[in-house]
């Protein structure tokens, strides 16, 4: 009987159990499914889901918001937005055009001579002693909203004397809670350019414009002095100290006044370095206790564009929005033929920016980036080569266009080439790849041209950057002054013109310039021996050893053998310093459109063993190229120019210090609702130019982002079925031992 | 105890004292103060003459551990060891070469560090436990070995696997949390989500396997099987008797882990784009910057003695026969 209850009991337990897992589930399920369906994935607060703000990702913080001192690409993309300098590139049109951005027309530029004459033969530059550069700029442009301009009701700067007790109960800048605002003035702009000297703000610029702007360097020397005399972190006030090289004519007049004549300067001035600052903003930072919670200059700027920078966690998201003060700029009612085309001109004429913030959020990895980009959380996305095929493909006259999978999205493709070269450089110092007689010279010259067919770059950027690069037919990228297309363009050392297209010349005669250069299949006809050549590479990730193989591949087609030098970065530089290298692999991005700043890398004069600041890595010498480049640097752009930049090509062509490498071309991925998108690799303050259209994103990302709820239910039901014969095996244990309780 | 906590810090200055001079050594065989300088100028215009001011400034213009010029105790002194370690035994890190205060970036980062790590600290104790338990309770069964073939899979599969695995699943296939981020406040939950659950996830198999040889070490001994022939219920003798005596070698486990939470994870942190410390000493190696490697070097150090410390007094509390001298 008792057994029986038992039974019963256990069964009725049983029943129970199932009941309340099945009801469970039920109501899971209901509850599930009964759910209204919201996004539950947006990174952003549902709030500013229908927002004119951008969304963008950073991936490394930028370590420099001091236009003094920022000169990393992603810096500048931030302080390109916030700073003014005096110019700025044209937009749209192309090659890169200098327009003023704060000064009424372009800069008035006078040459003087020694005597202080002003000398009106401009291309007679040996009577050129100085150049003065005066610079207007227009009324009417104000300082973002800023603690450091705000004034109390007596007039005085409100918060440029902190007691230790205010400074304790302030944490970050917006913790003052009085802003004001003031016109720009002319000498904000000499104060930053003074601040290029400033000793402790090392300035990465300040060793080459002390070689042009009259007395900066003993300027730099003067306020050194000073400071040492100080105690430390006293506020130099540089408005105390004169610079001879910059003077103020009136309150929105400048000049500065340049040694010699050096046309390459006015592209600095569309560079933050030359932005202005206001001294206010330099003194409200300087006051103890700031520094200790990171309320600096370096960290939140100030400027008068577009933008200003109201959060700056970036470890996590920078976020820039409207300066209330911006105006007087509009989209530009100009551009090239096909902007009118591709509707970039739709916005001719309005003012700007369009964008109301712009949000910078911190993704370190590729992938999750990327998945993000996806699902439209990201308005634009560059092409990491883990997803190149899921979003790029080749039609079949070899253009990149986007797949099928990302034209269904909306998703477009803008691709540019960028005004930078990837080179492998030969140190002219070294006996075998340079030589060192007039007869070694001849014959490294030849094993250099060998060398230069035989590693082939449009398989390179075939196989290692997915198509993306241009093989360079010298030094200089298209976009930039002097380079030239087709066949006027070509190398003719390493290619030849065959039916209408450029190609590389073949392996037999690559093998044949071998010979010539004294090493017939290889082999050195002095010794004996095989030759052998060291190439002196970084230390690169697992990923590279492929890129290794390939180019020592490259180099056995012509029976050379080349031995891999792996280094760290360090011991690379030092070895370059020190002219060790033999063969090496760098790159350069320009820092303006002028082919000088291409040029300079292989004027004797800049070599670098022996001249650390040097950046002629090949350590190249040639004098007839060095003429020329000393005419070319000091020229305005024209024919005589032209003809001239021709001249400095072939010659390097045949003497083929470099093996010419590659120009890349970057691609970018951008949402439909992302418009008035022109990619611009030479400058960075190209936010206030661009749109969004809020609404089709918000009704895009809500497509593309519904939840998937059944996996839930899935998981607790397999959670409670998992459990389930674990507690009925409990139960049956328990019972086992009341039993065996109750026996005993 | 008191005497043994002021004895056991007394110990760890020497510690201290080693760690920071063998990070030095280490750092400034790799980089050198000229090397930190073409960082931090970069290397497109950089002059001699710079690099010579920068080092000035930042007191990197001085010999590395012996200053040869200087007179007596100043041999010692006058020296980038001396000037760069001496204000870290006060907490004071001084500022990075990039010019940001280091104390405070520890401060700010070190809470979104927390926010992940302690949740998956408490939880994933909480779950390696109560399945460790669950696998003794019903150990020789099949439970118990399957349970052991499934840790051992899990044990298997790279943590890098689970992050990206779930990222896919769970953020992007069924759309149910951000695929990486971080708010503030109770915004920050639904980021936290999905790298918690995954933190606890990836460290189920070693962790559940750990827990249960100790537990099934204490299953073996006499008093178990006395609690057993008093007729306790299986239950009581596992939750009331051998959880409790397990607690010591579970105690050395986990207590030591617990300051050291605040340094975060590398990996975690890096691809949920948690604005953490996980990922600041990596950064500060690539970027040179020595400033930050020592402070968090010796961070790390004086944390994991803090645990060691820790873990002695709790041994005090779980078993009171332990004294400390």
């Amino acid at each position: 009987m008792e057994k029986e209850i038992k039974k019963q009991c256990d069964r009725c337990f049983r029943f129970d159990n199932s009941k309340i897992i099945w009801l469970g589930i039920v109501i899971v399920v209901g509850i599930l499914s009964a759910c209204s369906r919201p996004i539950w994935n947006s990174p952003y607060p549902s709030e500013d889901a229908s927002k004119n703000i951008l969304y963008n990702a950073f991936a490394e913080r930028p370590k420099h918001l001091d236009p003094v001192q920022s000169y990393s690409s992603n810096e500048i993309l931030l302080t390109a937005q916030i700073y003014q300098p005096p110019l700025q590139y044209h937009y749209l049109k192309r090659p890169f055009t200098l327009i003023p951005q704060t000064t009424h027309g372009m800069p008035l530029v006078k040459y003087i001579d020694e005597i202080g004459n002003e000398s009106h033969a401009e291309k007679d530059i040996t009577n050129i002693a100085y150049s003065i550069y005066e610079i207007s700029i227009k009324p009417d442009i104000r300082y973002q909203p800023h603690p450091a301009f705000a004034r109390n009701d007596q007039g005085n700067l409100r918060y440029h004397a902190l007691t230790q007790k205010e400074t304790e109960s302030i944490f970050k800048l917006s913790d003052f809670t009085a802003l004001g605002s003031r016109e720009l003035l002319a000498e904000d702009y000499a104060y930053q350019i003074k601040r290029l000297a400033h000793p402790k703000l090392h300035s990465p610029i300040f060793g080459l414009m002390s070689e042009y702007i009259v007395g900066l360097k003993e300027y730099a020397e003067t306020l050194r002095k000073i400071a040492d005399t100080l105690p430390k972190d006293t506020h130099l006030d540089l408005r105390d100290f004169p610079l001879e090289g910059v003077e103020i004519v009136d309150a929105s007049t400048y000049r500065i006044k340049i040694k010699g004549k050096y046309p390459q300067f006015i592209y600095w001035l569309a560079m933050p370095f030359f932005a202005p600052i206001p001294w206010e903003a330099e003194r409200f930072y300087s006051q103890p206790g700031l520094a200790e919670k990171n309320i600096t200059l370096d960290w939140y700027p100030v400027g008068t564009g577009a933008y200003m920078l109201v959060e700056n966690d970036p470890n996590r998201i920078m976020v820039l929005e409207r300066n209330p003060y911006f105006q007087g700029e509009y989209y530009p009612a100009d551009g090239m033929p096909e902007d009118e085309e591709s509707g970039l001109l739709a916005d001719a004429g309005k003012p700007l920016p369009f964008i109301d913030r712009v949000i910078f959020s911190r993704e370190k990895e590729n992938i999750p980036r990327w998945n993000k980009f996806l699902q439209g959380y990201y308005d634009a996305s560059g092409i990491g080569s883990d997803s190149f095929d899921q979003a790029v493909q080749l039609t079949s006259h070899g253009e990149a266009t986007v797949t099928e999978e990302m034209q269904q999205q909306g998703i477009r493709l803008e691709t540019a080439v960028a005004a930078s070269t990837y080179y492998m450089g030969f140190n002219m110092l070294d006996p075998v790849v340079g030589g060192r007689t007039d007869q070694e010279k001849a014959a490294a010259r030849k094993l250099r041209q060998a060398i230069s067919i035989a590693v082939d770059y449009e398989e390179y950027v075939s196989i290692f950057a997915n198509g993306r690069g241009i093989p360079a037919q010298g030094p200089i990228p298209p976009g930039i002054m002097g380079y030239r297309e087709g066949k006027e363009g070509m190398n003719d050392i390493v290619h030849q013109w065959i039916d209408g297209r450029i190609k590389r010349r073949s392996i037999e005669e690559a093998k044949k310039l071998l010979a010539e250069a004294g090493y017939p299949d290889g082999i050195d006809i002095k010794t004996g021996a095989p030759l052998v050549l060291y190439f002196d590479a970084t230390s690169r990730s697992a990923d590279d050893k492929s890129i290794l193989d390939w180019m020592r591949k490259q180099f056995k087609k012509i029976n050379i053998q080349l031995v891999v030098r792996s280094t760290d970065y360090n011991r690379f530089q030092d070895k370059m310093r020190k002219g060790n290298a033999q063969i090496f692999e760098w790159g350069w991005n320009a820092d303006y459109p002028d082919p000088e700043n291409f040029f300079f890398l292989l004027y004797g004069p800049q070599s670098k063993a022996g001249n650390h600041s040097g950046n002629n890595a090949a350590n190249y010498d040639n004098p007839e190229y060095n003429q020329l480049f000393e005419r070319m640097e000091k020229m305005d752009n024209g024919p005589e120019r032209q003809a001239i930049i021709d001249q400095m090509v072939e010659i390097l062509r045949y003497d083929a210090p470099w093996l010419w490498g590659y120009h890349p071309k970057d691609y970018a991925l951008y949402h439909a609702w992302f418009q008035n998108v022109k990619p611009n690799k030479m400058s960075y303050n190209n936010m206030k130019y661009l749109r969004i259209n809020a609404e089709l994103r918000e009704r895009k990302q809500s497509e593309w982002n519904q939840p998937v709820l059944w996996p839930i239910g899935l998981a607790v039901i397999i959670l409670m079925l998992s459990l389930l014969p674990g507690f009925i095996a409990y139960r049956q244990k328990e019972r086992k031992t009341e039993a065996k309780q109750l026996v005993g | 105890m008191l005497n043994y906590i002021i004895r056991r810090i007394c110990y760890a200055i020497p510690i201290l004292i080693g760690v920071n001079l063998i990070t030095f050594v280490l750092f400034f065989m790799v980089n050198t103060p000229d090397d930190m300088a073409r960082m931090h100028l970069g290397v497109k215009y950089v002059t001699d003459d710079a690099i010579e001011k920068w080092k000035q400034d930042r007191g990197y213009d001085k010999p590395l551990i012996y200053n040869q010029t200087a007179e007596g105790f100043s041999k010692l002194t006058q020296t980038i060891f001396f000037e760069k370690s001496v204000a870290m035994f006060v907490f004071d890190f001084g500022q990075a070469d990039d010019g940001r205060d280091i104390s405070h970036e520890i401060k700010s980062r070190m809470v979104p560090s927390l926010a992940i790590a302690l949740p998956v600290f408490l939880l994933g104790i909480w779950v390696y436990i109560s399945l460790a338990l669950m696998m003794v309770f019903f150990r020789m069964t099949y439970i118990d070995f399957w349970g052991v073939v499934l840790c051992v899979a899990l044990m298997s599969i790279s943590s890098l696997f689970y992050i990206i695995g779930g990222q896919f699943l769970i953020s992007k296939i069924w759309h149910l949390v951000p695929i990486s981020g971080y708010g503030t406040g109770l915004d920050a939950s639904k980021f936290l989500l999905l790298p918690v659950v995954i933190g606890v996830i990836s460290s189920i198999g070693a962790n559940t396997r750990w827990y249960r040889t100790i537990f099934l070490e204490e299953m073996n001994k006499e008093y178990v099987r006395t609690a057993r022939a008093k007729g306790l219920p299986e239950s009581t003798v596992l939750f009331k008797h051998v959880l409790k005596n397990a607690l010591i070698p579970i105690l050395t486990g986990a207590v030591v882990t617990i300051p050291l939470l605040f340094l975060g994870s590398l990996i975690a942190e890096s691809f949920f784009g948690i604005p953490g410390l996980g990922s600041y000493t990596i950064e500060a190696i690539n970027s040179q910057d020595f400033a930050i490697v020592r402070a968090m070097v010796f961070i790390g150090s004086f944390l994991y003695i803090i645990g060691l410390i820790l873990t002695d007094i709790s041994y005090t509390l779980v078993d009171p026969r332990i004294r400390l001298m």
